[in-house]
């Protein structure tokens, strides 16, 4: 299949750019929504075509496209898809038309740059899967900030500005020390090209790995967020409107994940595993204390924000496990918490939109005026705190024998976490669906309209879905995993060329325990 | 399709069936609908059952793999489940008495506005349950085991709009989560040790990979029995379940005495080989299971809810089932559990039948007499507590002897275990005894206008009363001639635990046992006969023989205040400390601080103080072309 990468990249860059003959205005906003979706569902088709054509058992790349760029520094546009990305493209093609859909009522003012700014995010977003170079990958990266800090900056609530400008200046800081690292490894590596595939082959002297991997990390880290990076993610969560949050949640903070499993851990290895204990040390920090800030919010959307600081620990504890159980788990979780947070949000965003008000207190009984609606976010949290059955538990449960496999200690510190998600979902559940309705207000609510049940079905399905038979995209991601595995190990062994002796013992170490096993 | 596989598929086509049209069709059709998947999931477990009864003693075992369910890479899980003689008991206890539960249900919920909502949940706990005794691996097990545990959080929070409805529900689910964290950590620890997580390949390697008395097998068991003890309600995690009777009273029948708190006992059960590769592990087990037996019971001898002496009485029966496990004496755990299943079910329906007639009416102070008004209710709960209290010839009597009998005979019980037992037995009789004299004899509390109101329940009600009752006479008796050698429940299930027969019989020993047991049983029956028919003083006489004993118990040891103060509270408080001052006050405080920082120097130094994103970006920018410079140039 020729071409299907770019076309599915750009197809809602140029259904974006469609938009701006549209006429907006009064009773001319549905043509502009309904064109939105339209391009957003047809590149959901085409990234199914896709899925289908991906060849499961082939461990690289694959639909590869190549083209020159910028010779002269060694930039292509170069594209691909694997098992790792395969999966977080397909998740931004099911959720930004979830998000558009949501928006149809939702949204009211321009309209038009508002639809303009979720079509371009989702093609800055698939460039940032897509991308097999690092210029390219940067362009991407960096792109989708503005449609998402528009997006929060316009659309947002009344503390808009302040978190717009505290997600961007936050995420920038981040970026702005890759792009020095980006560009230190073009010099230091001399392979004379931004190729990311490239660059895998060629090992990074020992003594360079810990600051590159750092800053990589850094930037990272604050996509996540890792603690004790996370602070901008509340506001921002906070402030954004419903759509944004989806994909904020779902899919932006994938970039910080999926970058540490693309970029920092194969390309530096052995500083990967220097940093490993302090990495997971503080997953597992950010797991529990998401948990604790979560457990004591009052505003709904902010304990869904501060869970996702929680469920992200886990992918990070995966990833640093460095076994396939954690690394496939952790893909999957990924996906698992782009689909429970996202429709978490979703769920936050109904009740917004009737009462105007995220408040806890303002809440209470609603499982009696509006038990579709009920039902739904019964379920959608109780795949957030994975019940066996939904999505949540097959991802957490992989990434903790996965965990426990490298340190016992590392999976029981990080399962308390499975107690105390419990006990903020179930505590939060109480306070808006269960007892009396004790705000007048409530008493009149609508339940779920035709279009609300169009948005949180696809969800739902894919909640079941993943829980009861993740096997398909388990065998998808295999074959990558395992590579990205071996590329992981391999690479430290390569490194002996040049290391510092204690660095050397440690590889050497390594390389017998490989053996071992 | 296979009996097996049926066993689940009718449950599940239950849940279905009442989802897509229960809604409309309103309560009599989700009723029965309910009803007659749990009685065709009987009549598969039964068909089941007699497949294996037909196979060769030692190969009895039935297994399906629906499908590949967590394939990655040597770790693979499979949707398999398995029928054995263990699961087949356990199968059959389910959805027989799951099937009368139901039926009974159709009587007790009638013109609830939820019932449709309670027939699904119903079935869907069904489901979990069969899911869990049938899994053929720990994983597929765990799913059943928080799947039970979740129908249990939707069922004891079923009126959700009393506040300690929903409550209860949260707490029962939330604590069992800390059992299954613990189980979680098990499955983790026996992967690591064998590599799988398939009964089968577990119980078979394991003995090789684990030396006995070894730390690992010691911390597994433990796991796992800490697992249990959420489940199962065992101490310290027993809180919930006396909460737990929020819900309805079938439920509390179905869920919270018959089934699933037994999950925990099934689960010890079903790994006892890695148990025995542990005296430590069983005697913890064994020593827990004394302890909570005399626990619950002493609380249970003061209280006046009807269903929370149930409760208690629940818990402490667990206790036996537990303490039989630590011993060693497996099949007479199960027994255990299958006799209480019949009569306390029994017991729970019978408070059913008296809550509805007395239109939730749960204090029995202001009960009494209502043997007349309530005639079969009366009867059969009375049939009930004689089982219990372990009187010859009734089930409780066969399975509580078996019990004690293994306490003190078996390798691993000893004198204190059965004294525990037999103090426990004592104690089971006299509160049980003054449950039943307090609600059906003696003078009614009530006022004349209520007691014209009192009516005995419909046939609905009463014909599962009926059954139970029956099942709670007879269904000792498949364990009975332990004397003559010839156990048949034992010896069926014994293929399951490694041809264990239950230890040598000494007959004269056994005898003098027996004997004395039902000694026991009598005097703790003269003793509730003496207060409460005889004196009829409501036992204030004896609440005011040690008046600080009597506040312990009716305060229940203060556990549930001691947890508060020790683990809730705490917990609240550092999660608010750190939001305020650590989230607030530190970690954001520092960003915006260094933001402002950042901007008031770009102000003095290039007058750029607007706010603007683009200032902070290109200053940011210049910033990592400066770190870039240097770093190229040392």
């Amino acid at each position: 299949m020729p071409g299907i990468i770019t076309s599915i990249l750009f197809l809602p860059m140029i259904g974006g750019l469609l938009l701006l003959f549209a006429r907006e205005g009064e009773g001319k906003d549905s043509g502009v929504r309904a064109f939105a979706l339209v391009v957003s569902l047809v590149t959901f088709v085409l990234s199914a075509v896709m899925y289908l054509g991906f060849r499961p058992d082939y461990a690289g790349m694959q639909f590869v496209e190549e083209a020159a760029w910028i010779p002269r520094f060694g930039i292509s546009y170069k594209v691909g898809v694997d098992g790792i990305s395969l999966l977080l493209v397909m998740l931004t093609t099911i959720l930004t038309p979830v998000a558009i859909l949501f928006s149809f009522e939702d949204v009211r003012k321009k309209t038009r740059l508002y639809y303009m700014s979720l079509l371009f995010l989702e093609t800055g977003m698939l460039g940032v899967f897509f991308a097999l170079d690092f210029f390219l990958f940067y362009v991407f990266w960096e792109g989708m900030l503005i449609p998402m800090y528009l997006i929060i900056g316009v659309w947002g609530g009344g503390r808009r500005i302040y978190a717009a400008v505290k997600f961007f200046l936050y995420t920038m800081a981040g970026s702005v020390l890759m792009l020095v690292a980006i560009i230190w490894l073009y010099f230091a590596s001399g392979v004379g090209t931004f190729d990311i595939l490239a660059h895998f082959r060629e090992p990074v002297d020992a003594g360079l790995q810990p600051w590159l991997f750092a800053a990589f990390a850094i930037s990272f880290a604050i996509k996540v967020p890792i603690f004790p990076f996370h602070t901008w993610l509340p506001d921002a969560h906070v402030e954004a409107p419903t759509a944004g949050s989806v994909i904020l949640a779902g899919v932006l903070l994938k970039m910080g994940t999926y970058g540490f499993m693309r970029l920092a851990m194969p390309l530096f290895p052995t500083a990967a595993r220097e940093f490993a204990f302090l990495i997971i040390c503080l997953a597992l920090v950010g797991i529990i204390y998401g948990a604790l800030m979560a457990m004591v919010q009052t505003d709904v959307k902010k304990l869904v924000a501060y869970s996702s600081v929680s469920h992200l620990g886990f992918v990070m504890l995966g990833l640093f496990s460095f076994n396939l159980l954690g690394a496939s788990g952790s893909v999957i979780q990924m996906v698992n918490h782009g689909i429970s947070s996202g429709a978490l949000f979703l769920i936050v965003g109904f009740i917004y939109s009737r009462r105007h008000t995220r408040q806890i207190e303002e809440f209470g009984g609603l499982l009696r005026v509006m038990p579709v609606f009920s039902t739904f976010f019964i379920i959608t949290a109780l795949s957030s705190i994975g019940l066996p059955g939904l999505n949540g538990f097959v991802g957490e449960f992989t990434i903790l024998l996965g965990a426990f496999e490298r340190n016992a200690w590392f999976a029981a510190i990080a399962a308390t976490g499975v107690v105390l998600s419990a006990v903020y979902m179930l505590w939060m559940l109480q306070r808006v669906l269960f007892g009396e309705v004790s705000v007048r207000a409530n008493l009149g609510l609508a339940d779920m309209n035709r279009r609300e049940w169009l948005v949180m079905l696809p969800m739902v399905a894919l909640m079941f879905w993943i829980g009861l038979y993740p096997k398909p995209l388990f065998e998808r991601i295999e074959p990558s995993a395992k590579a990205w595995l071996s590329q992981v190990n391999r690479r430290v062994l390569r490194v002996e060329k040049a290391p510092a002796p204690e660095i050397q013992k440690n590889v050497l170490a390594y390389a017998q325990r490989v053996e071992v096993k | 399709m296979d009996s097996l596989t049926l066993i689940l598929l009718f449950p599940l086509i239950g849940v279905l069936v009442n989802l897509l049209f229960g809604w409309k069709r309103g309560e009599k059709f989700a009723g029965w609908a309910a009803t007659l998947a749990m009685a065709l999931a009987f009549a598969a477990s039964l068909a089941g059952w007699l497949r294996l009864l037909a196979m060769p003693e030692n190969g009895r075992l039935i297994r399906v793999v629906l499908f590949e369910w967590i394939p990655v890479g040597a770790f693979e899980v499979n949707a398999s489940f398995s029928l054995d003689p263990l699961s087949a008991v356990m199968a059959l206890v389910v959805t027989g008495v799951g099937t009368l539960i139901h039926l009974y249900s159709m009587g007790y919920m009638h013109d609830d506005r939820g019932v449709v909502r309670y027939f699904i949940y119903l079935n869907l706990f069904s489901l979990s349950m069969l899911t869990l005794v049938l899994g053929d691996n720990f994983v597929v097990m765990f799913v059943g085991w928080e799947a039970v545990g979740l129908c249990s959080y939707l069922l004891i929070g079923f009126w959700y709009e009393r506040k300690a409805a929903a409550e209860a529900g949260k707490k029962a689910f939330i604590v069992n989560r800390v059992g299954d964290f613990c189980f979680l950590i098990a499955l983790f620890y026996i992967y690591s040790v064998v590599g799988s997580l398939d009964f089968s390949e577990v119980f078979s390697k394991a003995p090789g990979l684990l030396s006995p008395e070894s730390t690992a097998a010691t911390i597994i068991c433990l796991l796992l029995f800490a697992g249990a003890t959420g489940k199962s309600a065992q101490i310290p995690l027993y809180v919930w379940l006396p909460d737990a009777m929020e819900g309805p009273t079938p439920v509390s029948a179905l869920i919270h005495a018959a089934t699933m708190v037994t999950a925990g006992v099934y689960m010890v059960a079903r790994t006892y080989v890695l148990f025995e590769l542990s005296a430590t592990a069983m005697l913890v087990v064994a020593v827990v299971g004394a302890l909570t037996l005399l626990m619950a019971a002493s609380i249970a001898l003061v209280q006046t809810d009807i269903k929370k002496v149930l409760a208690y009485s629940t818990v402490s029966q667990l206790g036996y089932m537990f303490l039989a496990c630590g011993v060693g004496a497996f099949s007479a755990a199960i027994f255990h559990l299958m006799t209480h299943a019949f009569f306390k079910a029994l017991l729970f329906l019978g408070a059913g039948s008296v809550i509805h007639a007395l239109d939730g009416e749960q204090d029995i102070r202001r009960m009494g007499g209502l043997q007349a008004a309530l005639p079969r209710t009366s009867n059969t709960f009375v049939i009930g507590a004689l089982a219990i209290a372990g009187v010859f010839p009734f089930a409780g009597f066969f399975s509580k002897d078996a019990i004690l009998y293994s306490a003190m005979t078996a390798e691993r019980g000893g004198v204190l275990l059965w004294l525990a037992g037999a103090a426990g037995a004592l104690m089971t009789a006299f509160y049980m005894f003054r449950l039943l004299f307090r609600v059906f004899f003696g003078a009614c509390n009530l006022s004349l206008e209520e007691q014209q109101k009192v009516h005995e329940s419909p046939t609905n009600m009463t014909l599962p009363l009926q059954v139970l009752a029956a099942l709670s006479i007879v269904g000792g008796w498949v364990g009975i001639p332990i004397i003559t050698g010839a156990n048949v429940f034992g010896d069926f299930l014994a293929p399951v635990f490694g041809g264990h027969a239950e230890a040598h019989h000494e007959v004269v020993l056994e005898i003098l046992m027996m004997v004395f047991s039902l000694a026991i049983a009598f005097i703790g029956i003269y003793a509730a006969y003496n207060l409460y028919v005889l004196k009829d003083d409501g036992g204030s006489a004896y609440a005011e023989l040690w008046p600080g004993v009597h506040r312990l118990l009716v305060n229940k040891y203060y556990v549930d205040e001691i947890y508060d103060a020790c683990i809730v509270q705490p917990v609240k408080r550092a999660s608010i400390w750190c939001w305020r001052a650590f989230e607030d006050g530190l970690v954001d405080a520092a960003v915006n601080g260094a933001g402002f920082f950042v901007s008031s120097l770009g102000g003095v130094l290039r007058r750029l103080q607007t706010g603007y994103v683009k200032s902070y970006a290109v200053s940011m920018l210049v910033g990592a072309l400066v770190i870039l410079l240097y770093l190229t140039a040392r």
